[in-house]
């Protein structure tokens, strides 16, 4: 069959999972509060008195760190744990098109979740006059952040049969790859190298592989090909890692 | 047709299945016998593809598994074990995505889905989210999907697990429906199941094949197979001394009225007895032969013990 057929099929048949459970909608509403909260309570939005939505996004990389892993834990944990993985990996259908249709899938649920923030943006729109352009940018930015995030989690589902697990490992590991190019944490460590030998350019060197800078760079409105590139290139690893770990695991 | 290769499978250090070869033609089904943990499961992974091999492969319709599974997978049906099923969608939903994959669409598509229900008896539950059925309603659900694209080769582990006799008949008569069109390998326990259903069956212990052959023969292996029952009023000391006398018999067991006589020699054992109880003038009240016994093949090979008589 068509190569992408096998990806759409189960893509929408992941994605209509997600909407058949109760969860999903509790994710949404958790979701669109925490953002709503922190924007307008935590983030001071209308004290700032600014029409721009960075008092909006600058919470999406602590808000994912939770609720993505929570969305991704399920995708490969349950097909292990209920045996279904039997049924599809032996369809004819190739692990790759499984991973792919999954991960789009969980990618466009959170999307979704991003899109239903609109009354943010509206609320901008009637308030002042945003720059329509970097507003965008920044949903887009956001978006390839859930992406990044949710690749993690897609790993760590596929490691394991236990959805806490695959949550608990998704959060650490996501966790890590925010605080080392998170501002406070970098300008510590920079302190820290530049007492002991001069190794700030390690510092920076790992700071680089965070998502913040790439996600901070986006928002202020530029869309650069070296953070394109490193989202693609961190999202197609952490696919290629989930391809080798199901290879090898696909019995027990 | 099915060709079975030399599968191979080593989880790490463990040996699970050393060197399985078989074949099986249409119209045949297969039993495949063995006792729990001697690697019948992993050999139907390895041949749906699900596991890859150590060594060896499995030859689908022409079609190497291993080599290029995805043509494999498509003439094939597979029933798991546990029978595996999305539960959060309705039967007909699960049945629509199946056959997404299996390439159809449109009307084609819901007369596939629509036949799969029909077969396997879900018309009641057809829109019926499949976390709410019973059992056997789940397992014929995963049965439909095997079925649903009508593939030459059925491959099913334990497909009447878990149900109650009467649904166990339903799943051996739609097996039975559609043995001459398809080459079936059925994995089971029940051993009046394979007399049911198999044209054939193997034996698998420890990873290797003891045994290959149709039911019939199978029982011959058996060591009461042709034996001598003979059941008196009042048996005496007499009697059996005489009864050990005769040549064809390896070994006379008696018991209350009874004498089971176990042949040395089939062909000439039934005719010797026929002939002293009329020399000696005896009335049995019952005298009948013995056909073996599956469950007797299948201890005797399984736990290694030498009271099988070799063929042939």
């Amino acid at each position: 069959m068509d190569f992408t057929q096998n990806t759409k099929a189960i893509f929408k048949r992941e994605l209509r999972s997600y909407f058949e459970s109760p969860v999903a909608y509790v994710f949404l509403v958790v979701f669109l509060m925490m953002t709503a909260f922190l924007t307008f309570a935590v983030g001071r939005f209308y004290e700032n008195g600014q029409a721009d939505l960075r008092g909006f996004f600058f919470w999406h990389p602590w808000v994912f760190l939770i609720l993505v892993p929570a969305a991704a834990m399920r995708l490969w944990a349950e097909e292990r744990r209920a045996g279904t993985i039997e049924l599809l990996l032996t369809m004819p259908v190739t692990l790759t098109q499984a991973i792919l249709g999954k991960f789009l899938a969980a990618w466009a649920f959170l999307t979704i979740a991003l899109a239903l923030t609109f009354p943010v943006f509206l609320t901008t729109l009637y308030l002042g006059e945003p720059d329509i352009g970097v507003a965008l940018a920044g949903y887009f930015g956001s978006v390839l952040l859930a992406g990044a995030y949710l690749s993690v989690g897609v790993l760590t589902s596929a490691m394991t049969r236990n959805q806490v697990i695959s949550f608990v490992v998704s959060v650490v590991i996501c966790l890590f790859l925010l605080l080392a190019g998170w501002p406070p944490v970098t300008d510590f460590l920079v302190r820290v190298a530049q007492d002991h030998g001069h190794l700030e350019w390690l510092v920076q060197g790992v700071a680089s592989f965070s998502f913040m800078p790439h996600f901070d760079s986006i928002q202020r409105g530029v869309i650069a090909l070296r953070d394109l590139a490193y989202y693609t290139s961190l999202i197609v690893f952490m696919l290629f890692a989930t391809h080798l770990v199901l290879e090898n695991r696909k019995a027990s | 047709m099915l060709e079975i290769k030399e599968l191979h499978k080593q989880f790490g250090s463990l040996h699970a299945v050393k060197g399985i070869s078989f074949t099986v033609e249409k119209g045949e089904v297969l039993g495949f016998l063995g006792p729990n943990g001697a690697g019948k499961s992993t050999t139907m992974r390895m041949i749906t593809g699900f596991l890859p091999p150590t060594s060896g492969t499995a030859i689908i319709n022409g079609h190497d598994v291993v080599a290029d599974p995805i043509a494999a997978k498509k003439e094939t049906g597979y029933l798991p074990e546990n029978a595996p099923v999305y539960s959060d969608m309705t039967v007909r939903a699960f049945l629509s995505f199946v056959a997404e994959i299996r390439g159809y669409s449109g009307a084609e598509r819901l007369r596939r889905v629509d036949a799969a229900i029909e077969s396997a008896h879900l018309e009641k539950v057809r829109n019926q989210t499949v976390s709410t059925l019973s059992k056997g309603y789940k397992q014929r659900v995963c049965f439909a999907q095997a079925i649903l694209h009508d593939p030459p080769i059925l491959i099913m582990d334990e497909p009447t697990d878990g149900l109650d006799p009467n649904q166990k008949q339903v799943v051996r008569s739609m097996i039975r429906e559609m043995a001459s069109r398809k080459v079936i390998v059925v994995s089971t326990h029940i051993l009046e199941e394979v007399e049911a259903i198999c044209t054939r069956a193997i034996i698998i212990s420890s990873g290797k094949l003891v045994a290959n052959g149709t039911p019939a023969e199978l029982k011959t292996r058996c060591a009461c197979h042709g034996a001598v029952e003979l059941v008196f009023d009042r048996a005496s000391d007499a009697m059996a001394s005489d009864l050990r006398l005769l040549s064809s018999a390896s070994r006379v067991e008696s018991r209350d009225n009874s004498f089971t006589l176990f042949p040395k020699d089939p062909g000439r054992l039934l005719a010797d007895v026929t002939d002293l109880v009329r020399q000696r003038n005896w009335h049995p009240t019952g005298l009948r032969v013995i056909e073996g016994r599956l469950e007797d093949v299948f201890h005797d090979l399984t736990l290694g013990e030498e009271t099988v008589r070799k063929a042939g």
